[in-house]
């Protein structure tokens, strides 16, 4: 300890790095940040680039992150990298368009929720399932 | 030979169904395998912003996210229904869905407004076929849960829970338990509970000291951010355990009609051959009793 710390960059999809190093350069949203262990604790936003990481021992490893946040420990840090690139003006255009789809499709249809006729189908539905069973129960 | 021409269509009809459904539980076995794969790569980056989640919310009481702060009364209620975008996959959405419905019952019972979010095209033909008024939707997911799909339809029920349009989110999703059994579960997202709000098990306890962080732009923010992104995991976990749980199920449930296909088969193979054989038998019955009359 005092040297090293751990480092864990991961995405929604995948764990990216995790391991010891010694040294990371991230490209923090008020700029580039430098990291030695025992840094303060930091919680920053991360902007899209590389994150340069150095390993014991090893050469200088560059990793591309599509930006995230940052949390700094004084001996762990976490990269929780995006896998989508993110803006506030993005993130509403897709909410508008989930929005208008659905309101689309409501259009063609009865306004009240019927919960009859939503048993209906699924009694039927699951009466066909247990039919199914039967049936591969007697071996046909 | 009257019927046996239909019966040898029959077989051959038979046959052309079990080559379907064995292709379909091959094809679902190999996506299964991946499925099950990006459920459990996902799983780390969901520990970690939970860990850093949980660190921030004991940090910084000056501002406190909507997202934890339950409400008193709860008037109007998000619904999230994960299901898959296509069939033939047994009971799966069907039970998911029955739960659905059930819940939704209760709910008006007690005088609670209900709006849903579909994510997969199952559910949502089912909602709006019933009347459930739907607020926002994803279909056609694909086989990867994507999050850049998931984006839109999450915000517009996360803004909908900031704005006060509800005062509650559950999710509707199949957990994936094994390849055999798949459960349908039902899970409070907002308020984000407290269990929820801890840090994993694997957190190391020096972690669990309060730190006093520095935030950059400014503690809001980045909090927001985090919450925000924090929930996300959540909702895409959830997609990613439904859509491990709708491979299974195909493979169950195609390996099944595959069976089916071949229990049929023999048996119409078996009436087949009784019904070739009473023909020859016939025949020459026939043969030896015209013999014997001349």
């Amino acid at each position: 300890m005092g040297t090293i710390f751990h480092l864990d960059i991961v995405s929604a999809e995948e764990s990216i790095y995790s391991g010891p190093v010694e040294f990371l350069v991230a490209p923090a949203q008020m700029g580039e940040v430098g990291i030695y262990p025992r840094h303060t604790p930091m919680l920053t936003r991360i902007k899209s680039g590389m994150v340069r990481i150095k390993a014991q021992l090893k050469e200088e490893e560059l990793v591309y992150v599509s930006g995230g946040m940052l949390e700094v420990q004084p001996d762990v840090v976490t990269i929780l990298a995006d896998t989508a690139v993110r803006s506030h003006d993005l993130d509403e255009a897709k909410a508008l368009e989930a929005k208008r789809a659905a309101e689309e499709a409501m259009k063609n249809r009865e306004s009240e929720l019927d919960y009859a006729k939503a048993q209906a189908e699924l009694i039927e539905a699951m009466a066909q399932l247990a039919a199914i069973d039967k049936l591969r129960k007697r071996g046909h | 030979m009257a019927g046996s021409r239909e019966i040898r269509n029959k077989i051959k009809s038979v046959k052309n169904t079990q080559k379907i459904t064995r292709a379909m539980e091959m094809v679902a076995a190999s996506k299964m395998r991946k499925a099950q794969e990006r459920m459990k790569k996902a799983r780390p980056y969901g520990e970690k912003i939970r860990n850093v989640a949980a660190h921030m919310s004991r940090a910084n009481t000056e501002y406190r996210h909507p997202f934890l702060i339950a409400r008193d009364t709860v008037k109007r209620i998000g619904v999230i229904i994960v299901t898959s975008d296509k069939g033939l996959c047994g009971g799966l959405n069907t039970n998911v869905l029955r739960k659905v419905v059930n819940q939704m019952k209760t709910w008006q019972a007690e005088g609670e407004q209900v709006e849903v979010c579909c994510i997969g095209n199952k559910g949502l033909g089912f909602m709006s076929r019933v009347g459930a008024s739907v607020t926002s939707q994803v279909i056609g997911l694909g086989d990867t849960p994507d999050i850049t799909k998931l984006i839109g339809a999450v915000k517009v029920v996360l803004d909908g829970y900031t704005q006060d349009q509800f005062d509650r989110v559950y999710i509707f999703y199949n957990r994936f338990i094994n390849t055999m059994k798949q459960e349908p579960v039902m899970e409070q997202l907002l308020p984000l509970t407290d269990e929820r709000m801890q840090g994993s098990e694997q957190d190391s306890d020096k972690s669990k000291a309060i730190w006093d962080y520095i935030y950059e732009p400014e503690a809001k923010s980045v909090i927001d951010d985090i919450m925000v992104r924090y929930v996300e995991a959540l909702i895409y976990q959830a997609v990613a355990e439904n859509m491990a749980s709708e491979q299974s199920a195909r493979m169950v449930a195609m390996k099944a009609a595959s069976d089916n296909a071949g229990n049929v088969i023999n048996e119409l193979t078996l009436i087949y051959n009784k019904s070739r054989q009473a023909a020859i038998t016939k025949e020459l019955s026939e043969i030896v009793g015209g013999a014997a009359a001349v």
